[in-house]
């Protein structure tokens, strides 16, 4: 049936086109000068009779299964239902919806197979009411847009409105999910809050969320203090800017400066690959090549360490950043006016002493919001450090030691058992919301000073 | 041209700074120029002139090997200061540079100071040995640049935040800092205003008696105004190279004449 509403749907918006092109053709051979060309005219109907239908179906779509369950639903037999709580319901419900389906298990009760009958013919009633009430509005289109046109009548303009109301929504869509994600966060967050006091989070020293849902579990006692796992993300990251930001910056420098067109033109792309490299492939990369490696090192120095440390996580995250910083270096280096390497080198500056005094100084801005935006993609990382840092949130500062991170710890609180009613779940979403601060406040403070950065040379 | 006294504009020295042989420019297929010879006095202005594309930039920057830079460039012949070839294996351009310093059509000064855009030239080559030897070069080029009195009670602020003539003839100051043989300047005042221009071609006047200036120009007016000596060029070729009142009043090759009448280019 649903395909029957759409065949309908595409053939009227086909034919309001195909109908009001022709009148306008029409108009024009009587003589009259047309406002605007007729293919505008066809395309005003197409427009008129094919949005509103589409909208219509689409919400349609979304909304019958749950109406006619609940007209099901209202419809059992009296007393079925009596003394079960929402949990139970929702089962029945559900059980109920698998029968109309063809799943059965076993041998339902009777007012069961009833009730999944009812539903089925509730659902081919909407299907066909859908179809009716989807053909009533594409007819209406048409009627209205074909009465539009004459010779006065501006379709070109009314096509533009239209295109630009579609444009204005499809922008306000991503304006709305991002509002919608970022409620989310807040509402679970602030159901956290009420179970575990904000101060106990932000300043808690000792951070064991696994607590027990059931009461056979064995489990941690429950303590939320964010500051040993914050302090593991700060660790991997201190880690991962100490290694790619010198490194990122000298090959940018190298590419930029000082490389041959050719070297460029080939090293260049391959930095780009390796920002094109699932996050999960450098996880491999650090569980099974950087951690046994640097474990041999440290045993050969004599010294043991843990099989996963913040050095691994770090170094690994180091090279995922690297083509990150070196082409945002790159590319501050590249705005930097031609008059001013010309300048320098003009006055007996080696390309050494252009580099150090006039350019870098130059680009200085670009390449601290490079390094920021770097620093937000750090502390946002999530598979590298799930693959290669720890579980266990530990007070510490040494790279050689295991660390948790903010991530890790969504990650593990929100697999498994879990219940949204429990500080543990809850706990993630707190953890979320902390982070999406964080990260927020650094890429404002980068864009800001990109920007800034920009209107010196524009 | 009567009122410019072009017969009064003759050179007051006759001792050759550069000699310029057989010089061809390639930038890639493109013939740019053609077996140029030119001698270019000392203590003297002497002004490059043609139509656009005619290869007097390009020869301009053939004097203190700016076109080492460009990638696609060639030159061939021999170009020599002070009778030493500049394009022999021994010399080092950066050197080469200090020595013969460029003035850039766009006023382009550093991102920094007014007293660190002067002091960098300096800086760099470790002309002094102290901030006070520093300070007085700083202060020489700045009045030399006739900018002194201008910036002098604002040396911190930033070069980029003076105006487009206060801005060129800062980069005048800094690359007579770094006390050049020679100054090439690349039509310097095309992005000024007419206020502007005065100053800068007064101030090529005076430098005049510090060491020989070569300025590349569009306008004709501005080479009768200023130097001593005049060479135009043409697709390539050096036409004809005199003393600037011969050239204006009474040039010998027709090509010439046309270009200065108003015929050609």
């Amino acid at each position: 049936m649903t395909l029957v509403a759409f065949s309908i749907l595409f053939a009227a918006a086909l034919g309001g086109y195909i109908l009001n092109r022709m009148a306008a053709d029409r108009i024009r051979k009587g003589g009259a000068r047309l406002h605007s060309l007729s293919g505008f005219h066809g395309m005003y109907s197409a427009l008129v009779v094919g949005l509103p239908g589409l909208f219509l179906l689409t919400i349609w779509l979304i909304l019958q299964g749950p109406v006619s369950e609940n007209l099901m639903m209202s419809g059992l037999p009296d007393g079925v239902l009596d003394g079960l709580d929402a949990g139970k319901i929702a089962l029945i419900r559900s059980e109920i919806t698998q029968i109309a389906n063809g799943n059965v298990f076993g041998t339902p009760d009777p007012w069961k197979i009833e009730a999944a009958e009812r539903l089925i013919s509730l659902n081919a009633a909407g299907d066909r009411l859908m179809v009716v009430s989807v053909a009533l509005l594409v007819l209406a289109g048409l009627v209205y847009a074909r009465s539009r046109v004459s010779s006065e009548f501006r379709a070109r303009h009314g096509v533009e409105a239209i295109i630009l109301g579609l444009m204005v929504g499809c922008s306000g869509m991503a304006v709305v999910t991002t509002a919608g994600i970022v409620f989310s966060l807040i509402y679970e967050s602030w159901a956290f809050f009420e179970l575990i006091p904000l101060q106990d989070f932000l300043f808690g020293l000792n951070w064991e969320p696994q607590i027990a849902i059931r009461a056979d579990q064995v489990a941690g006692a429950g303590a939320f203090g964010v500051i040993p796992v914050f302090l593991g993300t700060l660790v991997i990251m201190t880690v991962a800017l100490v290694i790619a930001v010198p490194i990122g910056l000298f090959a940018a420098i190298y590419l930029n400066e000082f490389a041959a067109a050719r070297t460029r033109n080939i090293v260049k792309p391959l930095l780009e690959i390796l920002s094109g490299i699932p996050t999960i492939v450098y996880g491999f990369f650090a569980i099974l090549t950087v951690a046994p490696f640097l474990r041999e090192m440290a045993a050969g120095a004599g010294l043991t360490i843990s099989p996963n440390t913040a050095l691994a996580g770090g170094g690994v995250m180091a090279i995922m950043l690297i083509p990150f910083i070196s082409s945002f270096t790159d590319d501050a280096l590249a705005a930097v006016p031609q008059s001013l390497r010309d300048g320098s080198l003009a006055l007996g500056a080696t390309r050494g002493e252009t580099m150090l005094k006039v350019l870098f100084p130059a680009a200085i801005p670009g390449i601290v919001g490079g390094v920021l935006l770097a620093v937000s993609r750090a502390i946002g990382e999530t598979m590298i450090v799930v693959m290669a840092a720890g579980l266990i949130a530990k007070l510490t500062i040494n790279p050689l030691d295991s660390v948790t991170t903010v991530t890790v710890q969504i990650v593990t609180l929100l697999i498994g058992d879990t219940e949204f009613d429990n500080p543990k779940t809850l706990a993630a979403f707190a953890l979320g919301m902390l982070l999406f601060v964080i990260t927020l406040g650094i890429n404002i403070l980068a864009l800001r000073i990109v920007r800034k950065y920009r209107e010196l040379y524009d | 041209m009567e009122d410019l006294r072009l017969m009064e504009r003759v050179a007051d020295t006759t001792r050759t700074k550069i000699t310029a042989r057989g010089v061809q420019v390639y930038y890639g297929e493109k013939h740019a120029l053609k077996d140029v010879d030119v001698d270019i006095l000392d203590k003297t202005v002497t002004a490059f002139i043609g139509p656009s594309g005619c290869g007097k930039s390009t020869f301009l920057r053939c004097l203190n090997r700016m076109n080492d830079t460009v990638a696609s460039a060639r030159v061939s012949g021999t170009i020599l200061l002070d009778g030493e070839d500049i394009y022999d294996r021994g010399v080092d351009p950066v050197q080469l540079r200090a020595r013969v310093g460029m003035v850039f059509q766009k006023p382009n000064p550093f991102p920094k100071s007014i007293y660190e855009n002067v002091a960098y030239g300096p800086r760099i080559h470790g002309l002094t040995r102290s901030k006070a030897e520093l300070d007085a070069i700083v202060e020489a080029s700045l009045r030399k640049a006739a900018l002194w009195n201008e910036v002098k009670d604002r040396l911190a602020d930033t070069g980029t935040g003076l105006s487009g003539g206060q801005q060129q003839r800062l980069c005048i100051a800094r690359a007579v800092a770094t006390h050049p043989e020679v100054l090439l300047m690349d039509e310097p005042c095309s992005a000024l205003d007419p206020i502007a221009t005065a100053q800068v071609e007064e101030l090529i006047d005076e430098l005049r008696a510090h060491f020989s200036v070569v300025i590349v120009t569009h306008s004709m007016q501005q080479a009768a105004r200023v130097s001593q000596r005049t060479a135009f060029f043409h697709l390539g070729n050096l036409v004809e190279y005199g003393e600037t009142g011969q050239v204006f009043t009474n040039p010998k090759d027709p090509r010439t004449e046309s270009y200065i009448t108003g015929r050609i280019g």
